[in-house]
């Protein structure tokens, strides 16, 4: 909105958005590993990488509608560590699978609950109450599994959780993951749910008076990432074939860290899914392509926060450039005249 | 809008009860804390009659010193309406960078300023990016949590700090008691001054009377003409460095420093300064209220094993005090605004 301050003087700055550059950079970085790194390309690798950043790529999505609605969620890591703990706790129960899984997707809705039914009914800001949640989820986990690890599950789940499609690099799980994607595009960017998360994001009490349900709009989305997130946990369990309380620790920082990447102003009201969807390979890859040159875990996790902090900066940065421009040149008219 | 006009015809007798109902409720919710952790220890003690022994007792204020003085720091900092995650990673490297100067045969005074002086570094790096940036803290200091854990582990390798390399006037500068045998630290009485100037600073002085200001309305807080961008650079360096004390700290009670040190830290001093009744909003709260916020939670992680509780269950109890805390001042603050808006009301 403020960066299109001259749309018609300068057609080409509008589509220069942080979410484009975003989208550029996954590309070219494709391209210059495919070329430089020799075992980037193999299909093994390639299904390494996307089975890997599924996760983080699965809670983006609900992630993205939060921020753009002006709200975070920093339980997801916990929430999926608690779904895992729940999996394995009634596995090792004796559940049948398909009961434990639904168990666990329920755990993800009252996990949502929570966290929404604070922020909204109590008006508490949710950064406060997910750390609070952050801590309390985790804490369930560990008084559900202790430090067990279950291992156990049937064959044919695990290979959902690590197999790919015959002849191809793609993980399976890739297919439910399109199919929320396309849902959340959808959802987002051509439904009157989605304007009004925008409008949320951008102006809550404005969005009250032009007739938006506020409240009720928020809480379904602190519920999309619950559920969410406890999914990930089941895929996350089989995945790596082992359901633990700690799994996915710190996992948030990395999701959040992604929808930022992909140009989601975290002040709300504004970002796409495509530039989310940029930012969460272009993390993903960016390890992948890190780990296989030797460059160490320590040296990923700075660039990982400079990442961070460049794509919060950039972004404002080439709007205040743009706007004084937008100002000079404005001054120059009207100095003119 | 009638309230409003109200209380203008009568500013003085209104805004005087109004300060007082406020000034009541802080001292309530400090109270409050008191209240429960006296409740604490006294069903600890019963449960447990060696609990509050001397060297019970001096472990109780030995484990919060350092909680303290981050949350001192911290609650600054949040005090402005802004927050702090990266002070995990920067008591971290504080630990390390004193721990390494010490092997190599330092002064420990020196070592301890080293440690402030790294804190203060990486606070006076936050800050510009915040203010000049102006991008939200959460996210600025989510990215500088990650580079300086990843600059820490790079750094300290694989190498470890052990009591056994230190000298051992550090180490029992990190236990010993005044006197000898009291139960009183030497560290605590840093917390303790650490947190009575930064808190007689924020009360009685104008610069930190600014800082509450620009924390409850920044744009009023800048037409008033408070140097909102230096005092928030102000607030991270006093953060930062707090943060760097308490790595040497850390270093000289515990005498074991690896690159993982302090990771996590950042949630639990959240926690403890927002149980301490410091408003994520900005503008209220004090730095007293973060240190008992801070004690009580270190309290109960003593009291739980002592009291036969598995350990499993510290997490879920920290994360459902801070919930409950965040949801009750939440109420009280309705019911307060309520109170007022009637009272007001009632006079015009």
């Amino acid at each position: 909105m403020a960066d299109t301050s001259s749309p018609t003087r300068r057609p080409l700055t509008g589509f220069v958005r942080w979410d484009t550059v975003a989208g550029a950079l996954l590309v070219v970085l494709f391209a210059v590993s495919l070329g430089v790194v020799p075992s980037f390309g193999n299909t093994l690798n390639v299904s390494f990488v996307i089975g890997n950043t599924m996760p983080i790529a699965l809670i983006a999505l609900p992630m993205c509608l939060l921020v753009v609605a002006g709200e975070v969620d920093l339980s997801v890591g916990s929430t999926v560590g608690l779904s895992s703990a729940v999996m394995g706790a009634l596995w090792n129960a004796n559940w049948p699978i398909q009961q434990v899984i639904g168990v666990c997707v329920g755990v993800g809705v009252l996990c949502g609950l929570l966290n929404g039914l604070l922020v909204t009914r109590l008006g508490l800001p949710s950064l406060a109450v997910t750390i609070g949640t952050l801590a309390a989820f985790r804490g369930l986990a560990q008084i559900i599994l202790g430090a067990n690890a279950v291992t156990d599950f049937p064959q044919s789940y695990l290979d959902f959780g690590s197999g790919t499609i015959a002849g191809t690099p793609i993980p399976y799980a890739a297919i439910p993951y399109v199919v929320l994607l396309i849902v959340a595009v959808v959802v987002l960017h051509a439904t009157p749910v989605g304007r009004s998360l925008f409008a949320i994001g951008a102006n809550p009490e404005a969005a009250f008076f032009a007739g938006v349900r506020v409240k009720r709009t928020k809480l379904w989305a602190f519920v999309a990432t619950g559920t969410i997130a406890a999914l990930t946990g089941v895929f996350w369990t089989l995945h790596y074939a082992s359901a633990r309380y700690d799994n996915a620790t710190g996992l948030e920082l990395a999701v959040i860290a992604a929808v930022l990447l992909g140009g989601v102003d975290f002040n709300g009201g504004r970002g796409t899914l495509g530039g989310v969807f940029a930012g969460v390979f272009l993390l993903g890859t960016l390890q992948n392509v890190m780990s296989l040159a030797n460059v160490s875990a320590q040296s990923q996790t700075v660039v990982t926060g400079l990442l961070l902090i460049i794509s919060v900066l950039g972004p404002r940065v080439a709007r205040q450039v743009a706007a004084h421009r937008a100002r000079r040149t404005h001054r120059g008219v009207s100095s003119e005249r | 809008m009638s309230t409003t006009v109200s209380t203008v015809d009568t500013p003085t007798r209104g805004s005087k009860s109004a300060r007082r109902v406020v000034d009541t409720l802080l001292r309530l919710r400090e109270l409050s804390i008191i209240g429960v952790l006296v409740v604490l220890l006294v069903v600890t003690e019963l449960g447990n009659p060696r609990f509050l022994s001397t060297q019970g007792i001096k472990d109780l204020l030995l484990n919060a010193t350092i909680l303290v003085l981050v949350a001192v720091g911290q609650a600054v900092v949040v005090i402005t309406r802004n927050v702090d995650l990266s002070v995990g990673s920067v008591l971290g490297i504080a630990a390390f960078a004193t721990g390494d100067y010490l092997h190599s045969g330092g002064n420990a005074v020196v070592a301890v300023l080293l440690g402030v002086g790294v804190g203060l570094g990486f606070g006076v790096l936050n800050g510009l990016l915040v203010s000049l940036g102006k991008v939200p803290a959460l996210v600025v200091t989510l990215g500088t949590l990650y580079v300086i854990r990843g600059i820490d582990s790079m750094w300290v390798g694989s190498r470890e700090i052990t009591a056994s390399n230190l000298p051992a006037g550090f180490i029992s500068f990190g236990h010993n008691s005044i006197g000898g045998i009291g139960p009183i630290p030497y560290l605590v009485l840093l917390a303790v001054a650490a947190m009575v100037i930064v808190g007689d600073f924020l009360r009685s002085y104008r610069g930190g009377r600014e800082v509450y200001a620009l924390g409850s309305n920044p744009t009023a807080a800048r037409l008033a003409g408070v140097p909102v961008r230096r005092r928030i650079i102000a607030a991270y360096v006093l953060c930062g460095a707090l943060a760097g004390l308490a790595g040497a700290l850390y270093l000289a009670r515990f005498g074991n420093v690896d690159s993982g040190t302090g990771s996590g830290y950042e949630l639990t001093v959240v926690s403890a300064v927002v149980v301490g009744g410091v408003a994520f909003t900005g503008g209220s709260g004090s730095v007293y209220g973060a240190a008992l916020g801070a004690v009580l939670l270190t309290s109960i992680n003593s009291m739980l094993p002592s009291l036969g509780v598995s350990s499993v269950w510290e997490l879920a109890i920290d994360g459902f005090l801070l919930l409950i805390a965040i949801a009750v001042d939440r109420v009280v603050a309705l019911r307060v605004a309520t109170v007022l808006r009637r009272r007001s009301a009632r006079r015009g």
